[in-house]
């Protein structure tokens, strides 16, 4: 009798993963093997291959690592004096608060403060630069992407850094060991967990990125997520969509593996 | 577990309770059947007071819903469970609702009005009959640029972009068709063409213009362009014409190599429940002082030949909205390619955009 109820209050998560997390991935893929007209096929895994999806892989890539890179070189100092300080949780409240803003939101701010009339070009004629070109190019891509994904690091990273016993600290300092090497051999080790959950709550969006490449790049940085809306929403060949869907599954499949715990 | 259960039903009940009383509100104040006419249209895309006058002259009561792309609203309308009684698709999207049988044949008998429309604006090739469609508002796709910034010089065809001075000043609207048809039109090939080597003629012209190209934007860039964030942009008329409101340094013009010609239309999809409402309001909207009052609300340029006189000379007379057809070359009318073409337009400006400077 026990075991029946058990079994019952299983139904409700087995039905989520079933519907939400098993379903949508069977569909993508039983969609990639569709042309534009419906025919069952296997050219759209041969375009995959052709040197402009190819190419389009390889900068998703670049672009998602360049922005995993600055966020974590940003994040890790700042979760690390977050720790630091007297208000832990003020700050950190700070540092999250900015996600409750709708996104788009804050894209759109950044057309206005990186316009050529904006408040970034005032500063820079106001130190003698001069106006620079600064909206639509790969700087202010990375940039906005920094921004927005900041948050997703710092928090792994400041919890890794808060559940770290300070006595090793102490024990490392007291056994001589500078605070460089204190921080190489003791406390980055010991928060590599946190840093590689970050890494993943940053690079596995930023593969599919789409709406920033349109509004700050300008469709001048052309990811495998704007592929995969101009696919599903232009183009109509929801094939081709899921086709590029399914690769995207795969990588970011790797990088969790690669990037997960071997405990 | 007992106490889930009922959590569960006490939900259930409540909410079906609470359909069912929305349901009687609904019909007490005449929200369903043939009261009401619900109106699927563009944002912004029609003179409110219209349509306070047509509920005073017909009793009905008009339900007014927006959409804010072609794509959406065939969704939309595709799914059912939506009651739009009249809705207004771009001429491509009519073509293709009609393919999918989401459309209901007009009945002309009831549309006595459709004589106003100019005749230049009738049976055209994506409802050859005018079956399903009656057009609303028409325009062009043109470039608008910026007086002052471009030192006095004059833009006038496709070709003018190429120009050196123009490096970095140029925003293009994120469109297939609009922007390979642009290189298509440089070249003066048509717009409708599905000569492969041509298409790809067109797209090595069109990486050419890279350097000039500052972004390929969605609908920011009628606040870029109004800013002054470019000088150049190519974009609809209907677009120009609220930029040139806001700035008036801008300037429109119809490239003389020829463009695109477009329509927005008035249809009943298959969704519709009250088909007499829906025949009601697009001949109301057929009237010529109603058009006329509405071209003038909204900006674009109306097909209503009649109802050009009950308009300002200072609108009709300008030449950027209300173009001479003997003066511009060739003015086409996007038609339906196909999927396969549409999508190898697609990969083609894909490719384009990918084109590093």
């Amino acid at each position: 009798m026990k075991h029946n109820t058990r079994n019952v209050y299983l139904i409700p998560y087995v039905l989520w993963i079933v519907l939400f997390v098993v379903a949508p991935i069977l569909l993508i893929l039983y969609y990639s093997f569709f042309d534009i007209e419906g025919q069952w096929t296997i050219a759209n895994y041969k375009k995959f291959f052709t040197p402009i999806y190819l190419k389009m892989t390889f900068s998703s890539f670049w672009y998602a690592f360049l922005i995993t890179v600055f966020s974590l070189l940003i994040a890790y100092p700042t979760a690390y004096l977050l720790t630091k300080t007297k208000h832990k949780q003020l700050w950190l409240l700070l540092i999250i608060l900015p996600t409750w803003v709708n996104l788009l939101l804050k894209v759109y701010a950044f057309l206005g403060i990186f316009g050529t009339y904006g408040l970034a070009n005032a500063v820079l004629e106001a130190l003698g630069v001069g106006t620079k070109q600064i909206l639509f190019t790969d700087f202010s891509f990375v940039f906005v992407s920094v921004y927005i994904f900041i948050p997703f690091m710092v928090l792994p990273i400041f919890n890794a850094l808060e559940e770290l016993n300070p006595s090793l600290v102490d024990a490392a300092r007291d056994l001589g060991a500078s605070a460089w090497t204190t921080f190489r051999r003791v406390v980055f080790p010991l928060t590599i967990d946190g840093v590689k959950a970050g890494c993943q709550a940053v690079f596995i969006p930023a593969l599919s990125l789409f709406m920033i490449t349109r509004l700050i790049a300008g469709n001048r940085v052309i990811t495998l997520g704007t592929a995969i809306e101009e696919h599903f929403l232009v183009t109509q060949d929801w094939g081709m969509g899921a086709t590029i869907a399914v690769f995207l599954i795969i990588a970011m499949a790797i990088v969790v593996i690669i990037t997960g715990n071997r405990k | 577990m007992k106490k889930l259960v009922q959590l569960f039903a006490a939900v259930f009940v409540t909410a079906f309770a609470l359909m069912y009383i929305a349901f009687h509100l609904n019909k007490a104040e005449g929200y369903s059947g043939h009261h009401t006419l619900t109106i699927y249209n563009w944002g912004d895309y029609i003179d409110p007071k219209l349509i306070k006058k047509f509920e005073k002259q017909t009793g009905m009561k008009v339900i007014y819903q927006t959409f804010d792309s072609n794509e959406a609203m065939m969704a939309k309308i595709a799914q059912g469970g939506t009651t739009f009684d009249v809705a207004v698709p771009s001429e491509y999207a009519v073509s293709k609702m009609k393919e999918e049988g989401l459309l209901v044949p007009l009945d002309h008998s009831k549309l006595p009005n459709l004589k106003y429309i100019n005749p230049r604006f009738l049976h055209l090739s994506f409802d050859p009959n005018n079956t399903y469609s009656v057009p609303y508002f028409w325009g062009t796709v043109g470039i608008v640029y910026n007086r002052d910034m471009l030192g006095g010089k004059k833009i006038t065809s496709w070709n003018d972009l190429w120009d050196k001075d123009l490096r970095n000043q140029i925003l293009l609207v994120d469109g297939a068709r609009e922007v390979i048809g642009m290189g298509l039109n440089s070249l003066h090939y048509s717009l409708n063409d599905t000569n492969k080597a041509h298409l790809r003629e067109a797209k090595r012209k069109l990486d050419t213009l890279t350097p000039n190209i500052k972004a390929i934007v969605g609908d920011e860039i009628k606040m870029l362009i109004a800013n002054e964030e470019a000088a150049v942009g190519v974009v609809w008329s209907g677009d120009a014409a609220e930029m040139i409101a806001e700035n008036e340094k801008l300037d429109y013009v119809v490239p003389k190599e020829g463009s695109n010609l477009w329509f927005d239309n008035m249809v009943i999809p298959k969704t519709a429940k009250n088909i007499e409402g829906a025949h009601q309001f697009i001949n109301f909207m057929l009237d010529p002082k109603n058009a006329a009052q509405n071209a003038e609300y909204v900006g674009y340029s109306t097909p209503n030949e009649k109802a050009l006189e009950y308009l300002p000379k200072e609108i009709t007379d300008d030449k950027r909205f209300y173009p001479d057809f003997t003066s511009i070359g060739n003015l086409e009318v996007y038609e339906n390619l196909g999927k396969r073409m549409l999508a190898y337009y697609n990969e083609l400006f894909l490719e384009f955009k990918m084109h590093r400077k």
